[in-house]
């Protein structure tokens, strides 16, 4: 974006022992970085992080402002841009330059059914963009770049206290290349374990459609869909999932997606671009089959 | 305890996704092809509010901005427990993005007067952005914690929750404060009945841009005090995908082979 602006690509990152990914921060790309590191930022306080950033903008005043799409970038950027009275465009999967220079924000809506373009009309533009739907820049540990030391300013008491962490995600499917989900289709929890293991075969993680978290077969962290996760994996494998506007919403901008469905009418094979029609139980196994045979040979 | 926690529910009227139409030729979704309900997530954080009344006491305020035919999904949050239904409906509110329409529910808030907890559903499901409850809280001037799946705590100055970020953090939030939250939070109830009969003569507040006078800058509501613009509408194309589908005894080799050769398997 900032070579086709024609503009420096300057960088912010607030925490506590950071000046590392500050560094990293330069090699893949950033001409500036703004640091501040400082115990009072070790936990993600967002209204003193709102604090430090909405001043930066002040002083730096950036033409577009971008903020990873993550629960953390999405509950902070709103109130950011909120302070600054600007335009906010959420969860974009496409940023672009029009034939007049001008930004074109582009976001999915209504659960995924349709893609806005977004134009606005204040600066700085802000938007949050979802993982992984650009490529990120190769790494440059030559690259060099200046970084800037901010101080905090004199942050008010936020009334907000982080007390600690006291859950882990068991399973991070944003980050996962291959995804092998079960759905309704499945009869038993115990078959999960089927999945599991096409999963690792193919070096990826387990994935479920929500009924499957309602009836508390595996936690949330597994969820594909709209109230769930959203993802991007290489590959994404459907079984027994029908493939309701919900899910669809979670995982339709995968790279590659294969639908294994009993039910031939099922929405899952429109945005296939493999499908099976058969049945879960019998063709799950012949793939791991497969797949075996294929890792001895 | 004190007995008169003041909790706001936001709450928006959208259609249902399920059956809503999409002109993919005109590139225009047609709103009126499908039934309105109340944002499912809405529900949600309405739930939150009558649990927290029913434990420590309090008084909930249900505030909805959108078309006078909004009035029904107010007219349903009664039905389920909330104490008073406020519609905001001029054409000055139309055309909102979330900056207009968080502006437009703060300056409400603000005129109610005194309040200690906002709840509002994660995310709508139209809008799908998240972000009308950081802002509102931002307008304010409160502390606010997203994507809430627990309450711990309720005392009479403060809050304990459990933020749901991908790991679960623990954060204890200074009333007056804001959350949203997430549908684990709990299971919302149905309406009974009677209280939906009663909620059906029940009076709702109704206030225009007027009403607003005095509590905040009638040009950051609606069209005029939105910063951002849909210019154009497309539906995400799925002629990329091979659509291949494999039937019969040979199935699985043929999804094989299909993935060998596209790298998939190595």
């Amino acid at each position: 974006m900032a070579d086709r602006l024609n503009v420096e690509l300057w960088s912010v990152i607030v925490g506590y022992g950071i000046r590392e990914k500050a560094e990293a921060l330069i090699h893949y790309g950033a001409d500036r970085v703004f640091l501040y590191d400082n115990p009072t930022f070790k936990e993600f306080d967002v209204v003193k992080y709102k604090q430090v950033l909405v001043e930066l903008v002040k002083e730096v005043n950036p033409r577009l402002f971008l903020i990873g799409a993550t629960p953390l970038g999405r509950s902070l950027a709103p109130r950011v841009a909120a302070a600054l009275n600007t335009g906010l465009t959420a969860d974009c999967i496409d940023i672009q330059i029009d034939d007049n220079g001008e930004i074109v924000q582009i976001r999915p809506a209504f659960t995924g059914n349709i893609l806005a373009h977004i134009k606005t009309k204040s600066r700085p533009v802000m938007a949050t963009v979802r993982y992984r739907v650009m490529k990120p820049p190769p790494k440059d540990t030559s690259r060099r770049g200046e970084i800037i030391e901010k101080q905090p300013l004199q942050l008010r008491n936020s009334g907000l206290k982080v007390l600690g962490k006291v859950a882990e995600r068991s399973v991070n499917l944003a980050e996962a290349d291959v995804i092998v989900s079960g759905g309704r289709g499945l009869k038993k929890k115990e078959d999960l374990n089927m999945l599991k293991e096409l999963a690792s075969l193919m070096g990826g993680v387990l994935g479920v459609s929500r009924p499957l978290v309602d009836d508390g077969w595996v936690s949330k962290d597994h969820q594909v869909g709209f109230s769930g996760n959203t993802v991007k994996p290489k590959l994404y494998i459907a079984c027994g999932i029908s493939g309701s506007p919900q899910h669809i919403a979670g995982m339709r901008n995968s790279e590659v997606i294969v639908a294994i469905n009993i039910d031939r009418t099922a929405p899952i094979f429109r945005i296939a671009d493999y499908g099976i029609v058969g049945d879960l139980y019998d063709v799950v196994p012949k793939l791991i089959e497969a797949l075996k045979r294929l890792k001895e040979r | 305890m004190r007995n008169s926690l003041q909790i706001v529910v936001l709450i928006k009227q959208v259609p249902d996704i399920g059956k809503v139409k999409f002109n993919v030729e005109e590139g225009r979704i047609d709103r009126s092809s499908a039934p309105l309900e109340t944002n499912p997530f809405d529900l949600n954080a309405l739930e939150t509010a009558i649990q927290v009344k029913e434990q420590n006491g309090g008084y909930v305020t249900v505030i909805s901005m959108g078309p006078p035919q909004a009035e029904s999904s107010l007219r349903d949050a009664l039905a389920r427990g909330a104490d008073r239904a406020i519609l905001l409906t001029d054409k000055r509110f139309a055309g909102a993005d979330t900056l207009a329409t968080s502006y437009t529910l703060a300056t409400a808030i603000r005129k109610l007067g005194s309040f200690d907890l906002i709840i509002c559903g994660e995310k709508t499901v139209d809008g799908d952005t998240g972000q009308v409850g950081p802002e509102v809280a931002e307008h304010l001037n409160i502390p606010h914690v997203a994507y809430v799946c627990e309450i711990r705590s309720v005392t009479s100055d403060s809050l304990l929750v459990v933020s749901d970020m991908g790991d679960k953090y623990l954060i204890e939030v200074k009333l007056p404060a804001l959350i949203t939250v997430t549908k684990d939070i709990n299971t919302p109830r149905l309406p009974t009945l009677r209280n939906v009969l009663k909620a059906r003569k029940a009076h709702i507040d109704v206030w225009t841009a007027d009403d607003l006078a005095g509590y905040g800058d009638a040009c950051r509501f609606g069209l005029q005090g939105s910063m951002t613009t849909v210019f154009k509408i497309v539906f995400p194309s799925e002629e990329s995908r091979k659509g291949l589908i494999f039937h019969g005894e040979d199935a699985v080799e043929k999804l094989v082979k299909a993935l060998i050769e596209r790298g998939l398997i190595p």
